[in-house]
């Protein structure tokens, strides 16, 4: 059944390979520099390969944006997204899945009453903005700089198309991994907390995760797509829509390959923000919006006058009609699914503001006691405890949502039995001794659980502390009821 | 990375091999019509074969060089514009060879007189062949170099032109017959030929080089 409803994310996948593989190779296919055997054969590979190495970076955006918990919601989710994706390109408006899923989620938040991020939202919009700007900063750049090496090494023209050749796959390659790094948040991360993949070790301690092992299956989608339907775009995005240099269209691929990286390398991130610049947003973003900007920043520098403007309009157009297109199918197509197919499209959460949370949060600096007055009610949805406090106390959005997943009730029973049949390799001794203290015990909020084994983060200092908080949710979704 | 490049190094030396004859023949030209006029029979004969030998040469280089392109599908965005360069350079040292043919099998009687003019002509035919296969070396590396070369071409052309009109003004006032005037003023125009010829090509290359660095 699980994999029935992992169906709809195979579909975007083959959607993706059929029409985004060729933003990576299109232009290197369509002019003949490249054969399509083997632009086919490296994008599998490489757009695989990105998923499942480096797909965490975006998926991890999306997943704050809004945490689908059932997967028959992720289901009808990304359905919902592949359908407003492929009616809205019947109706040639423009379309983006990034642009899609991020509405669809949105409908779901609203259909189960889940708060949205709005700072992730606010991340997300302004890298749509962003993405087809940079390109084509990107695109005027690596355009001049390519256009002054050729002029002052004279490389004979033979010589430099072989370069070209040669460069249009090493740049396509590197585009197809991040494609895969990127959009793979598109494909299947909605389905990330839900997936019913159990992470397996080989060889000595290596851990293939659940996630990894959904993006290797959306990956081996997108291959698909490249495959049985991207030949045709493909030599349609080369001769049709631009008509480019070779030299030209080495640029945009690489233009293309490098915005799509700078969303999705957490490498990059971290690198960034470790010299105390902002940091990045990882955001799936669309590679067609990357293209067009890549294109418009070689015609921008070239002073063509056949470059048409009012496709940028199209596209802006797109970022507030996709979303809110998407998140009304999805909200209606929710509807639909719950009540007639009577499948549960969201989990029931429970939230109460008890006298343990009080005094957790007073910990935590907390000041406004005003949430006292609600302290005996229970709530079925972020949505309805955030109305209530928005009524009650001057609390700050962001105080809102710290209380509000402070007083989510979830049933921990850290069962002896599940604790003996537990596979220790990826605990340590102190952790495990720790774990066995605690056995039996039952808890009524994550942080009640966390803050009993809180200590194991002094155990081991040594530790990588994502790797501990890595191993402390895989502890809480071990023993959640 | 020298294995990458190799077939690649073979077809740049056979493009280099094929200019080098056009321009070794457009050399050529010129000291074999100076046998000539000097009546220097042995010499005269030397070259002719050599230009010959020269022509087949080219033929066969650019024959392979367009079979490489087109069988490999090597620079899609230019193989016509170098296919119609090479066949149109090809030209150039097939006009310096029929006219040297033409000196040799119709023997004209010319005047001592126009020896000079005549010598000065196929100076200026040469220098304007030489020119556009520096023009041509420079559109396979640097399409901006192209130009600087170019304005020589029109200009030894516009040169010979000059020569060729003045030149058959005076055969045309000799008290000599009719007969032998238009023969003279026929073998003006071979030698004028050659410039006609290197303009021809030169006018090519300014399109192509336009199309290359747009």
């Amino acid at each position: 059944m699980s994999l029935l409803f992992l169906s709809s994310g195979l579909f975007l996948g083959w959607s993706l390979g059929a029409n985004d593989a060729a933003n990576v190779f299109g232009t290197a296919v369509g002019s003949r520099m490249l054969k399509f055997s083997t632009a086919a054969l490296v994008c599998s590979i490489f757009v695989t390969l990105g998923a499942v190495l480096s797909g965490s970076g975006a998926s991890h955006t999306l997943g704050k944006l809004g945490a689908v918990d059932a997967i028959a919601g992720a289901f009808m989710v990304a359905f919902s997204a592949g359908f407003t994706v492929f009616w809205m390109s019947r109706l040639k408006l423009p379309v983006s899945t990034s642009q899609a899923i991020v509405g669809a989620i949105i409908g779901w938040n609203y259909y189960a009453g889940a708060l949205t991020d709005y700072n992730a939202l606010t991340k997300i919009v302004s890298t749509w903005v962003l993405c087809p700007v940079l390109a084509a900063i990107f695109s005027i750049f690596f355009f001049t700089l390519f256009r002054v090496s050729i002029r002052r090494t004279r490389i004979h023209m033979l010589k430099l198309d072989k370069i070209m050749r040669m460069s249009l796959l090493l740049a396509g390659a590197f585009g197809a991994y991040n494609l895969g790094a990127n959009n793979i948040a598109n494909v299947m991360g909605v389905f990330v907390p839900v997936a019913p993949f159990q992470d397996f070790v080989f060889f000595d301690g290596m851990v293939f995760t659940g996630t990894q092992q959904l993006f290797l299956i959306g990956g081996l989608a997108i291959s698909v797509g490249v495959y049985t339907y991207s030949r045709k775009v493909m030599e349609t995005v080369g001769n049709s829509l631009f008509r480019l240099s070779p030299e030209a269209a080495f640029v945009v691929v690489l233009a293309n390959a490098f915005v799509l990286f700078v969303f999705s390398s957490v490498w990059l991130q971290q690198a960034i923000t470790s010299v105390g610049l902002p940091a990045i947003p990882l955001v799936p973003v669309s590679s067609t919006q990357a293209v067009v900007g890549a294109v418009l920043g070689i015609g921008l520098l070239k002073r063509a006058h056949g470059v048409n403007f009012s496709i940028l309009g199209q596209i802006a157009s797109g970022w507030v009609t996709t979303p809110i297109i998407s998140c009304l199918i999805t909200f209606v197509a929710l509807f639909f699914l719950q009540n007639v197919f009577n499948q549960e499209v969201h989990r029931e959460r429970r939230f109460k503001v008890a006298r343990s949370v009080v005094q957790h949060l007073h910990l935590q600096g907390f000041r406004d006691t005003a949430w006292n007055s609600i302290g005996d009610v229970m709530f079925h949805s972020e949505m309805s405890l955030d109305m209530a406090l928005a009524e009650t106390c001057s609390l700050t959005a962001r105080e809102r949502k710290s209380l509000i997943q402070a007083s989510e009730m979830v049933e921990i029973f850290v069962d002896p039995k599940i604790v003996a049949k537990m596979d220790r390799v990826s605990l340590t001794d102190n952790e495990w001794r720790m774990l066995k203290k605690i056995s039996g015990k039952r808890f009524d909020y994550t942080w009640q659980f966390q803050q009993a084994l809180a200590p194991w983060t002094e155990l081991d200092p040594g530790e990588n502390k994502a790797r501990q908080q890595a191993k402390l949710d895989r502890l809480i979704e071990t023993f959640q009821k | 990375m020298e294995f990458l490049f190799r077939r690649t190094k073979v077809l740049e030396g056979q493009i280099d091999d094929f200019l080098d004859a056009v321009s070794q023949g457009a050399l050529l030209f010129k000291h074999t019509i100076k046998n000539y006029l000097n009546q220097e029979d042995e010499a005269f004969n030397r070259n002719i074969a050599t230009i010959r030998k020269l022509e087949k040469e080219a033929d066969q280089l650019r024959r392979s060089v367009e079979n490489y392109l087109y069988t490999h599908s090597l620079i899609p965005e230019h193989r016509g514009d170098v296919l119609g360069l090479l066949e149109n350079m090809d030209n150039v040292i097939d006009t310096a060879k029929s006219s040297l043919n033409c000196f040799s099998i119709e023997t004209p009687d010319i005047k001592p007189q126009l020896v000079n003019d005549f010598l000065s002509l196929a100076d200026k035919a040469a220098l304007a062949a030489e020119a556009v296969v520096m023009a041509s070396r420079d559109f396979f590396r640097d399409a901006n170099a192209v130009k600087d070369h170019l304005h020589k071409v029109y200009f030894y052309e516009k040169e010979a032109d000059k020569i060729a009109d003045s030149l058959r003004r005076r055969i045309f006032r000799l008290e000599i017959d009719l007969s032998h005037k238009i023969h003279l003023g026929a073998f003006v125009k071979h030698v004028d030929l050659l410039a006609d010829r290197a303009e021809e090509v030169a006018d090519r290359l300014s399109i192509y080089t336009i199309k290359r660095s747009a």
